[in-house]
């Protein structure tokens, strides 16, 4: 077993135990940790893949950002506990039905795939991934993509800012 | 990977670990005795000759004080929090490159553990995002509500000022073109420092990185009339000294990076001569921006909490912005 597996095979049990913890945990607090946790290790994923920018990238706007967020709006809210009483009783076995159909899929893609995953990927082009192939691609190749998704997320800041505003002016 | 290497960057991590807790201890020591001066006082003088023994004095007061967990407090985070606001403050500076490449008993030899990594900069952000969780939860787990008031004032301010921070960083990248911290200082080679072409970018880094690590005029956090102490209201002993030392340590790093991204990094007469002077050099300019912190906290009031999040965004982001654009359109004319 060489070296990368055997990183590889710590930072998957760390992220699946991680994981499975957020699901777990009844403190809201504990699960954003958890996921934080999370984050990090699939970024060490990333970085055992030779690719640092998009590992840095996702702790930086995964564990960083969005998750300080989440953490913030639990803390103000004062929603650390989950309320055990409101439970939807359909949920359990049509959670169960969709997990065993993903189960499949997934095990079905693997076998019909196998001889196409035991391909070699070892055959990356020099300077792949490194920042300046990735904002090239991303200005060049995929630009109007690109732009639709920051014109998306634009609208959707700006909505949320118009409907907390019209909220305020109610309350008055 | 080869032996040589390994025992390198072994040997380097543990210089860089042990500079910054000694630093912690004297950096308390220099701002006491600066703001003493500044406030015509004489400051600690007693402890060792002019006072130098006062760290090892509180260091050994802080040893043997009693270790309080609140009972309401969540043991687990309580205890954790402390570790993870430190963890960041001392690998940050793994991608400052600290003297230039040199040859040392026939083997060639890198100062500094990974400069030449070609997301340099983007570690710095990776890290210092999350930094901002050690606060969080220690605000949290301490479940007092004048600790978890500053524990929000943290978050909110360091997820603010990041945006600043990131945007100064985007001027000695483009200048460089290169988002390695070691292309960025050989960039600056010879006195062209960025601070003379980024001086705006240079208020700006200085402005964010002092609201970053929660010192004065942006020590909203830790506000002690309204406050207490803020998130570390209810530590005491060592775990108390654990926060402190995440403070002066980022302190002492974000320091360094601006000297790396803006002064020159470890660049000075007979630098290239004597490449043992690099590090020297590097921490005398670090000495002058921690001075001018010190400065800051014995000169400015603090802050209202509504005009600094006003500041950030509507002042320091719009700014940061522009230089920017500025630069850009600079290096796409002129460079």
């Amino acid at each position: 077993m060489s070296i990368d597996v055997i990183i590889f095979l710590g930072l998957a049990a760390v992220a699946i135990a991680s994981a499975v913890s957020m699901l777990i945990s009844r403190n809201a607090i504990y699960s954003a940790i958890f996921l934080v946790m999370n984050f990090i290790t699939v970024a060490v994923l990333y970085l055992l893949l030779n690719a640092a920018f998009i590992a840095l990238v996702q702790v930086t706007v995964y564990a960083g950002a969005i998750m300080v967020l989440f953490l913030f709006v639990i803390m103000l809210l004062g929603a650390e506990h989950v309320e055990t009483s409101r439970k939807l009783p359909w949920q359990l076995p049509v959670a169960l039905i969709f997990g065993l159909i993903l189960v499949g899929e997934f095990g079905l893609m693997l076998y019909t795939r196998m001889d196409v995953l035991a391909e070699s990927v070892q055959s990356v082009v020099e300077g792949f991934g490194s920042p300046a192939s990735v904002g090239s691609e991303l200005f060049r190749t995929y630009l109007i993509p690109f732009e639709i998704t920051s014109v998306l997320l634009l609208v959707a800041m700006v909505g949320a800012i118009v409907l907390s505003r019209n909220e305020r002016k109610e309350s008055r | 990977m080869d032996i040589p290497h390994l025992v390198e960057w072994a040997v380097e991590s543990i210089v860089i670990i042990v500079g910054l807790i000694g630093g912690f201890a004297y950096l308390t020591l220099f701002e006491r005795r600066v703001q003493a001066r500044i406030q015509v006082r004489i400051g600690p003088n007693r402890a060792g000759p002019w006072g130098l023994l006062q760290p090892v004095a509180d260091g050994i007061k802080l040893i043997f004080k009693e270790e309080v967990i609140p009972d309401r407090a969540d043991k687990a985070l309580f205890i954790l929090a402390p570790v993870i606001t430190v963890i960041p403050a001392l690998i940050v500076l793994a991608v400052v490159p600290l003297g230039p490449d040199m040859v040392l008993f026939g083997y060639p030899i890198t100062l500094g553990i990974a400069g030449d990594i070609n997301v340099g900069v983007l570690y710095i952000m990776a890290v210092s995002s999350i930094a901002v969780y050690g606060i969080t939860i220690a605000g949290w787990a301490s479940s007092n509500k004048y600790a978890l008031l500053g524990g929000i004032r943290a978050t909110a301010q360091m997820i603010s000022y990041e945006l600043a921070l990131a945007l100064a960083f985007i001027g000695p990248i483009l200048l460089a073109n290169s988002m390695s911290l070691h292309d960025i200082v050989n960039a600056q080679q010879g006195f062209r420092w960025y601070i003379w072409l980024q001086p705006l970018g240079f208020i700006i880094f200085l402005l964010a990185a002092v609201a970053e690590v929660n010192r004065d005029p942006f020590d909203m956090p830790e506000a002690e009339q309204e406050l207490t102490a803020g998130y570390h209201a209810e530590y005491s002993g060592m775990k108390f000294a654990l926060m402190f030392m995440a403070e002066y340590d980022k302190m002492i790093a974000v320091s360094m990076i601006a000297v790396t991204l803006f002064l020159g990094g470890y660049w000075g007469p007979f630098v290239n001569q004597f490449p043992l002077l690099g590090p020297v050099y590097l921490v005398l300019k670090t000495v002058v921006v921690l001075f001018i912190m010190v400065w800051m906290r014995a000169t400015l009031v603090r802050f209202r909490y509504d005009r600094l999040m006003a500041f950030g965004w509507k002042i320091l982001l719009p700014l940061a912005l522009l230089n920017v654009m500025g630069t850009a359109a600079f290096v796409l004319v002129g460079g």
